[in-house]
């Protein structure tokens, strides 16, 4: 029963991960663009929640409301002031513009929230559980996490497939030049993708902080279990990023009970199994679905 | 005739270092239709890229409809009534035949090209609106990208190498559809470097070499030879 309870909690987790490789699957699809201070963003907005928490006397869910609109706005802005300068020329551009935004965003928070961690408390909904039996209790807030997971997921697919502004990023996705022979400006497709990238991001910082302590430095190894949902799912694909980050999750806590060290490791590998025997993951085609 | 609804004057483009046209000069009348033909890298495309916007010219000026359109970005052009059917085709393949006859008119100017419009000049699209864009034929894809561009209902229609690649029958066909564009009083600047279905369909036409106009004229009043020698830069042989 503590394997079937490993496999049920890493669902759980696998929600909370697909949450934060949205974003990154959304602008690798749309721009082919990789956002290295993605993990980074979604700390900064585990910050604001705490700030804005504490100085409203909040529930920090309810700063969401503030959080993810926020988020909206700093995406589009960045994507229009900074991003799009490095979109479609040597990705060696991508990595020195997106790498030194996160080390701004870093030693910004370094310098105004010191290095202690913090947390975000939500009151009772953290310990409230649903219990299955003696072994499998489910946590309301993996829960939720996951919940959103899957309608934040749902949604962009619903936009993307049933929209006019949906059909216009995936036809920038196949071919930017052709699409502005139709009337489309590429730049405001990018702008809009990395809007919801950030505000989807921004969620899941918000949720990562419910879940855990976090630091100014937490970004970078939340990326790379991001990246590593993106890439066992499929890059681009936005279910491969549920299914990926899912894996993962699982991968992870079933080797946490192998043994209490192995928990990164066994994701890590299931990571590396996937590049070396699936490079393009489980849905994988570099295109947007 | 009033000031031509496409004046090129003196115009140079680059990639780079590499200067592609030189000094290109022309006209093209309101519902004219006029054939750009010439050699492989002659710079035809180029020449239609650079009407659309989508690469910058180093020196002269492209004026539609009496004004300079040098500060309207690419994506704006197809609502000032230019549209272009590229090279290559570049159906979108993420979006279904339909939605890629739909996505050609989301910017569009009044006029006779609505989707039922598209279907009745185009029957063969009808049975494959279901089908994604990719694997189609290449006919198919050709007539797609012209049904996509009419959707904008331009007043002045590109054609980039619309013969490329088809075979001899499904030229025929796809340039069957030319008089129809005609008849709705667009105007249309089409590249080629088939020439004889080139000259077939036009009022007149330019013949590039190197990236300048080597000969213009109109069919029937330049011969064979002096194309022959335009186009390729040099005398025939005659014994």
């Amino acid at each position: 029963m503590v394997w079937v309870n490993a496999v049920v909690q890493g669902i759980l987790l696998g929600g909370l991960y697909a949450l934060f490789a949205t974003g990154l699957s959304l602008a690798f699809g749309v721009m082919r663009f990789v956002n290295l201070a993605h993990g980074d963003l979604a700390i900064l907005a585990a910050f604001i929640a705490v700030s804005l928490s504490t100085s409203l006397d909040v529930n920090p869910l309810v700063t969401l409301v503030i959080v993810v609109p926020g988020g909206f706005v700093v995406g589009y802005a960045l994507q229009r002031l900074v991003f799009d300068r490095v979109v479609g020329v040597d990705p060696a551009f991508q990595i020195v513009a997106t790498f030194g935004l996160g080390v701004i965003i870093q030693n910004a928070l370094l310098e105004k929230y010191t290095a202690d961690t913090q947390g975000l408390n939500v009151g009772s909904l953290e310990t409230a559980t649903i219990r299955i039996n003696d072994a499998i209790g489910i946590g309301w807030m993996p829960l939720v996490t996951l919940l959103c997971a899957i309608a934040v997921l749902t949604a962009l697919a619903v936009f993307i497939k049933a929209t006019k502004l949906g059909r216009a990023f995936r036809a920038t996705s196949d071919d930017a030049d052709a699409a502005r022979l139709m009337g489309i400006d590429p730049r405001r497709v990018f702008a809009v993708a990395m809007a919801l990238a950030i505000s989807t991001v921004a969620l899941a910082g918000v949720l990562l902080g419910v879940r855990g302590s976090f630091g100014p430095f937490s970004g970078p190894e939340n990326l790379i279990f991001a990246f590593e949902a993106v890439v066992i799912g499929g890059l681009g694909s936005l279910w491969g990023t549920l299914a990926g980050g899912i894996t993962l999750g699982v991968a992870q806590l079933i080797g946490n009970q192998i043994d209490p060290q192995w928990g990164q490791l066994t994701g890590h590998l299931v990571f590396l199994g996937v590049l070396a025997f699936r490079p393009t993951g489980m849905f994988g085609k570099v295109a947007l679905r | 005739m009033d000031s031509p609804l496409l004046q090129i004057d003196d115009l140079d483009v680059a990639y780079g270092d590499f200067q592609a046209l030189f000094g290109i000069s022309l006209g093209v009348g309101e519902a004219e239709t006029v054939s750009i033909i010439g050699a492989n890298g002659a710079g035809k495309s180029t020449l239609l890229k650079a009407i659309v916007g989508l690469v910058p010219p180093v020196r002269g000026e492209i004026r539609f409809d009496g004004s300079s359109i040098a500060s309207i970005p690419a994506h704006r052009r197809v609502a000032a009534g230019i549209a272009l059917v590229p090279e290559g085709r570049r159906i979108f393949s993420s979006l279904s035949v339909e939605e890629n006859i739909v996505i050609g008119g989301d910017i569009r100017r009044p006029g006779p090209w609505t989707k039922a419009g598209v279907l009745d000049a185009f029957p063969l699209l009808q049975k494959l609106l279901r089908r994604s864009g990719e694997g189609l034929s290449g006919g198919e894809r050709q007539t797609l990208a012209i049904a996509r561009a009419l959707m904008a209902n331009p007043r002045l229609l590109l054609l980039d190498e619309v013969s490329l690649g088809l075979a001899p029958i499904v030229v025929r066909q796809v340039y069957e559809a030319i008089p129809l564009i005609k008849a709705q009083g667009t105007t249309v600047l089409l590249v080629e470097q088939d020439v004889n279905q080139a000259i077939a369909v036009a009022d007149r036409f330019y013949c590039l070499l190197e990236g300048r106009i080597a000969l213009s004229g109109r069919p029937g009043e330049v011969t064979h030879d002096e194309i022959t020698e335009a186009y390729f830069g040099m005398s025939t042989v005659r014994d």
